[in-house]
């Protein structure tokens, strides 16, 4: 017993050391100088006007992209659970493809479809006879736009599984009870959605205040508290930049308990056992039709972006200029990416980082999983909550803690110099995947059947075998769905990569920043399109049954 | 039968091309409470959500009170509907619940209204408790009110006791029953348990195959089943397949006569199933049908012998003495139900 419950202190320790510690300390940075304590800092925050604004948008682009996505996504999941139309089924897994982007391919994507030199921009210009297309892909208007393109899926998918689950025999009941269709939808199906929907817009709002690419990239003059920090960052402004962490960790941290609160503290699990789905309607011919027309036309819209990435990885460098669709197409750029090693070293890098990173996770989630579940620790509470905290913590708030823990050489206080290391991204990526990884591994270790572990063990198996031949096998849907979307997620990462990268150590993201830069659209967007299918390879084994 | 308080008529529902109603008129009193019998997958389920309004006829009519409900929505059809797994409103309290369908009302009507059905099953006192937080039980009386609540013209129950422990059951039915008796509601409720159908119904009709094979009384249908599968099913019994000797006599297991009311029109010889309660078959040592005892199960007094009569498989109540397992009986029975071989 004395070994599993140093076991667990020592969980705690690793995990206090890689997710609390970090932020502790840029929380002492931001009120201590080189002389001491001092509200200087803080002062310099507080009267900036444009440290204000900064805040302010973003909170208020939060809070928005939280609206449009729900408003997106809600009636969606409704339409594709409840009604039956023709290519339901194929158009319901279209819808989830956003997720598939990262978030600065995404960008990119729509760099390249709506940007004023875009396809779209280029078709509307020809069409009005004008040089140039009549908008600015810039501005508060085109980061929510990419948001809300990005986001709404979170509502659609967590609201369809709510839906899935609820009863049908409740909304049975609200008709029989004479309410008709629209107060029963008030009344019943929605407050009963509303857990889904409340982790959906918690889930939104967390993604949208810790957004960078898209405000990094379309921002211009529209400045977020994210773009903020690593501006300050860039200038050296150290100080500057550890205070605006703390300023957005608050509002994260705020954000997250608005949020859980609305999503209620009744169970709304139901009553009573047994909950058979709700059967679909089937409506009139016309009405069919009209919904698989809406549905097809919706798809084509969300699947611009990806065909976009494509179309344009295939145009070779300086080919593509006046004319309304590229001239010319080769498989030159993906040629560049293998051919030439500074161009393949990204892709490398991304990929051992974001697997090492992920087993990392994994490992720590398993840890964590038979203390918490099996060997049920003292600590465990406190172990599942630092568990989930970094998923609280924006990716910028966490690079620039780490950045600035791990710059300073002091080992009695458990402090390294990994900044300017391989070792600084890996561990980095870890510490973002640990929430989704753990996520996921621990509902696993829930299901599991404590007396497995049991029969095992009265078999004459010990502990590793029972591990190896037992636990992991059992666990090993959800190891890989945890793991896949945290591979994918380290391997498409922008917003810590761009704080704690080194050139040997930059990632495919830092890569695509630097093409575009050099305007050599072609190869951004091969990378993007071989991250686009890394990420979708590694989705496609992570759900497969 | 036509002008019943709740009538249907030619009810026929089908599901691809399987008829799951077919059919199917029956009439029910105002103030009675009628119990839909049968196996699963018989329709019965299927009946009640036509009444119910959460499926559509293909064929047939639903009147309530000379008023064809038949196309009205289950919004307008005010009918009361107790669900199997109840269906309570987790988001929403005891009395939110039970005040769900009284949105016509002022606040103080509803209050009142809600302090009332609660009185009624017996659950004063917990209108703003959790549904959550209740028992099986206590889930199924809220179910109760809260259909009562706005005077509903037909109450329906879907399965109402299936939910509880068998210790809870027999309890909450008289509950049940008294509730029905003090409100004076035209009920149908679906069950597959004849003693659940017997207790609470004032009728019951057997349902069979989406088709209505007797309404009754429970003594009619068990003393005078007009089908033979209303005498298999209701109470035990054992089949055996036999020959009409003559008008009150049939022939079984090849020479062994028996007394039994033939129905009209068959001739001697022809083929019929022959249908006999435990009771009122007995051992002998004169003429019967020979077999071998299989299995002797004690119910106190008596015991129920199961006997292999050349693979036909009758069930005899007997004092716990009468025979052995591996015994050689003779058996013989003194009252049957004969009815046609449906060929």
């Amino acid at each position: 017993m004395t070994r599993t419950r140093s076991s667990g202190w020592l969980l705690a320790l690793v995990l206090t050391w890689v997710v609390l510690y970090p932020i502790a300390i840029i929380a002492l940075g931001s009120v201590r100088g080189d002389v001491g304590w001092t509200t200087h800092y803080l002062l310099a925050f507080v009267r900036d006007s444009h440290e204000w604004g900064a805040l302010w948008n973003s909170i208020w682009i939060s809070f928005a992209s939280v609206a449009v996505s729900g408003a997106i996504g809600i009636p969606l999941a409704f339409v594709f659970e409840r009604l039956e139309f023709p290519g339901r089924r194929i158009l319901g897994a279209l819808v989830a493809l956003p997720a598939v982007l990262p978030p600065l391919v995404g960008v990119i994507a729509f760099l390249f479809l709506y940007g004023e030199g875009g396809f779209v921009g280029r078709v509307v210009a020809a069409l009005l006879g004008t040089q140039q297309a009549p908008w600015r892909l810039q501005g508060w208007g085109a980061i929510l736009l990419v948001h809300a393109y990005s986001m709404y899926v979170y509502f659609y998918l967590f609201a369809r599984a709510g839906l899935a689950k609820v009863d049908s025999s409740m909304i049975e009941a609200a008709h029989a009870l004479g309410h008709g269709a629209r107060s029963t939808l008030v009344r019943v199906t929605l407050p009963l959605l509303r857990p889904q929907i409340g982790a959906a817009a918690l889930l939104t709002f967390m993604t949208a205040l810790g957004s960078f690419s898209a405000p990094y990239i379309f921002g211009g003059g529209f400045r977020v508290m994210t773009t903020q920090i690593v501006t300050s960052k860039v200038n050296l402004d150290v100080q500057m930049s550890v205070v605006e962490t703390m300023a957005l960790a608050a509002v994260a941290f705020i954000g997250l308990i608005l949020f859980r609160r609305s999503q209620g503290t009744r169970s709304v699990a139901a009553v009573g056992k047994g909950t058979p789905p709700t059967a679909r309607s089937i409506v009139q011919p016309a009405a069919r039709w009209s919904a698989a027309a809406v549905g097809w036309t919706f798809a084509l819209v969300l699947l611009l972006p990806h065909a976009t990435l494509i179309v344009v990885s295939l145009v070779p460098v300086g080919t593509w200029t006046t004319q309304l669709v590229p001239p010319e197409y080769t498989l030159g750029n993906y040629q560049a990416l293998a051919a030439e090693p500074e161009r393949m070293r990204p892709l490398v890098n991304s990929i051992w980082m974001a697997g090492v990173a992920t087993f990392g996770a994994l490992a720590i989630a398993l840890w964590a999983g038979r203390l918490v579940v099996q060997k049920r620790v003292s600590l465990r509470k406190s172990i599942e909550t630092l568990t989930t905290l970094p998923w609280a913590v924006p990716g910028t708030v966490l690079a620039i803690a780490l950045a600035t823990t791990f710059s300073v050489k002091a080992p009695w206080v458990g402090r390294w110099v990994l900044v300017g290391t391989v070792l600084i991204l890996p561990l980095a990526y870890m510490v973002r995947n640990i929430p989704i990884v753990s996520g996921s591994v621990l509902a696993g270790f829930r299901q599991l059947d404590q007396s497995l572990d049991e029969a095992a063990a009265s078999l004459g198996a010990n502990r590793w075998r029972t591990l190896w031949r037992v636990t992991i096998p059992l666990l090993r849907p959800a190891i890989l769905a945890g793991g896949a979307l945290a591979f994918a997620t380290a391997l498409g990462d922008f917003v810590t990569s761009i704080v704690l990268y080194t050139f040997d150590t930059r990632p495919i993201s830092i890569e695509i920043l630097s093409a575009l830069r050099e305007f050599d659209i072609g190869i951004a967007a091969a990378y993007g399109v071989v991250l686009m299918l890394i990420s979708a390879v590694a989705m496609a084994v992570g759900t497969r049954r | 039968m036509a002008n019943s308080y709740l009538q249907l008529n030619n009810l026929t529902k089908r599901f691809g091309d399987q008829f799951a109603i077919d059919d199917l008129t029956l009439g029910v009193e105002r103030g009675t409470v009628l119990a839909l019998l049968g196996p699963s997958g018989s329709g019965k389920t299927t009946t009640l959500r036509l009444l119910a309004g959460f499926e559509m006829p293909d064929n047939g009519e639903i009147v309530v009170d000379g008023t064809d409900v038949t196309s009205m929505s289950p919004a307008q059809r005010r009918f009361g509907m107790v669900f199997q797994h109840y269906a309570l409103f987790p988001h929403l309290t005891v009395g939110k619940n039970v005040a769900f369908g009284l949105s016509d009302q002022t606040a103080s009507q509803k209050q009142q209204r809600v302090v009332e059905v609660l009185a009624m099953v017996d659950l004063t006192g917990f209108a703003d408790r959790e549904v959550t937080e209740l028992s099986g039980g206590q889930q199924q009386r809220v179910a109760v009110a809260r259909a009562l609540a706005p005077e509903p013209r037909v109450l329906l129950l879907d399965e109402p006791l299936s939910n509880l422990d068998p210790g809870l059951r027999e309890r909450t039915r008289r509950e049940l029953r008294l509730a029905l008796e003090q409100t004076h509601v035209t009920t149908v409720f679906v069950t597959h348990e004849q003693e659940e159908a017997f207790a609470l119904g004032d009728l019951v009709a057997v349902i069979h195959q989406g088709a209505l094979e007797q309404v009754g009384t429970a003594r009619e249908l068990y003393e005078r089943p007009v089908t033979r599968f209303v005498a298999g099913f209701v109470g035990r019994a054992s089949v055996l397949s036999g020959t009409v000797v003559s008008l009150d006599r049939v022939r079984v297991s090849g020479e062994v006569e028996w007394p039994g009311e033939c129905p009209d029109g068959l001739e001697s010889g022809a083929p019929v199933s022959v249908v006999v309660r435990p009771e009122a078959f007995h051992f002998t040592n004169g003429d019967g049908v020979g077999g071998t005892v299989v299995e002797r199960r004690y119910t106190g007094a008596s015991a129920f012998f199961l006997v292999d009569a050349n693979g036909e498989t009758l069930e005899i109540e007997a004092p716990v003495t009468a025979a052995e397992v591996g015994d050689r009986v003779r058996v013989t029975a003194t009252d049957t139900r004969v009815f046609p071989e449906r060929l």
